[in-house]
């Protein structure tokens, strides 16, 4: 339950922040606004230092488990690089990234449930070419 | 309503929130904060198939689909309760460089021109909707992460993987939006 709340908080924050729009997303692809620069300027800083805290802290979790974070193995960065790649096309053509999908959808763009069907099938047909593909 | 509930977030307030969320996962249960897992999730329940990639128990990962469930919600009310009146007040060289591409409409979130039902009687919405949406399930699995795994979780943990895939999808933002829109906006009208 606490993440249905916590999902709550995020789709109002990325909605009221504007940052499922289409608009917002080709004013920062084409760096004509400060708007979104200013969200991930912001976003970034506060994710770090609350993370790299709680990090050498030893915070634990409020259920008293410990943190530990998986580190992502870098490889030779193909995968990385290749599969972001074709994302930001997806994100630039939709406005949208996974997240804002739910959100717009929620948010009476009842259209984009064809996007999300649409990435749905990529990562299936990922799933289905992944031998096949450099990671 | 207040006004300042109303009215659109500054960045200065929205960009901190966001920046909380994967600080916030790690406290309340240990979890990496991340969305395109989900689209996994969703695959291995409705086609589980033989893909090794799908077999395995998505019913672990419910948290994390009640997590998108929540951000449903979270655009349903902020999108009816919460709602902005006024259009997004993007910069004018945007609204000129869209104009130059036949966008005509700039009173929501999103351009009436290409994004309903009824836009759908043209194929660049088609393409825009169908290819952007299979480019953002095929990139996020691909890159093992969307804006929030890699761009927010990721770079959080100092991921020198996530910097890459951040990086990455700016890039192919870029590409997307230069490159490629134009042929679509023109060439399928």
């Amino acid at each position: 339950m606490p993440y249905l709340f916590l999902g709550l908080l995020f789709g109002i924050v990325l909605t009221k922040g504007e940052v499922i729009s289409w608009f917002r997303i080709q004013e920062m692809f084409r760096f004509q606004g400060f708007h979104m620069f200013g969200v991930f300027a912001t976003a970034l800083p506060t994710a770090i230092l609350t993370v790299q805290w709680l990090k050498r802290r030893g915070v634990r979790t409020w259920s008293g488990c410990a943190i530990d974070v998986p580190p992502k193995a870098l490889g030779s960065g193909r995968r990385y690089v290749f599969g972001g790649l074709l994302f930001g096309v997806g994100w630039a053509f939709t406005g949208a990234c996974p997240g804002p999908l739910f959100a717009l959808a929620g948010s009476g763009v009842t259209v984009i449930v064809l996007a999300i069907v649409s990435a749905l099938a990529g990562t299936w047909t990922y799933g289905a070419s992944r031998p096949r593909l450099p990671h | 309503m207040p006004d300042f509930l109303v009215a659109p977030w500054p960045w200065y307030v929205v960009g901190p929130l966001l920046g909380l969320f994967p600080a916030l996962f790690l406290l309340v249960g240990n979890r990496m904060f991340g969305v395109s897992s989900n689209l996994r999730h969703m695959c291995a329940a409705v086609l589980p198939g033989q893909q090794e990639y799908l077999r395995y128990d998505w019913r672990r990962e419910t948290w994390n689909l009640l997590f998108v469930l929540g951000i449903l919600l979270g655009g349903l009310i902020a999108g009816t309760l919460l709602r902005n009146p006024e259009p997004v007040a993007i910069a004018p060289a945007t609204q000129a460089s869209l104009g130059a591409l036949g966008i005509r409409d700039f009173t929501g979130l999103m351009p009436d021109d290409l994004f309903t039902w009824t836009a759908l009687g043209r194929p660049a919405a088609w393409v825009l909707l169908v290819a952007g949406g299979f480019l953002i399930g095929f990139g996020t699995a691909w890159a093992g992460g969307c804006t929030s795994g890699h761009g927010l979780s990721g770079v959080a943990d100092l991921q020198p993987a996530s910097v890459l895939a951040l990086a990455a999808f700016f890039a192919g933002g870029i590409i997307g939006t230069y490159l490629l829109l134009p042929i679509v906006l023109g060439g399928f009208g």
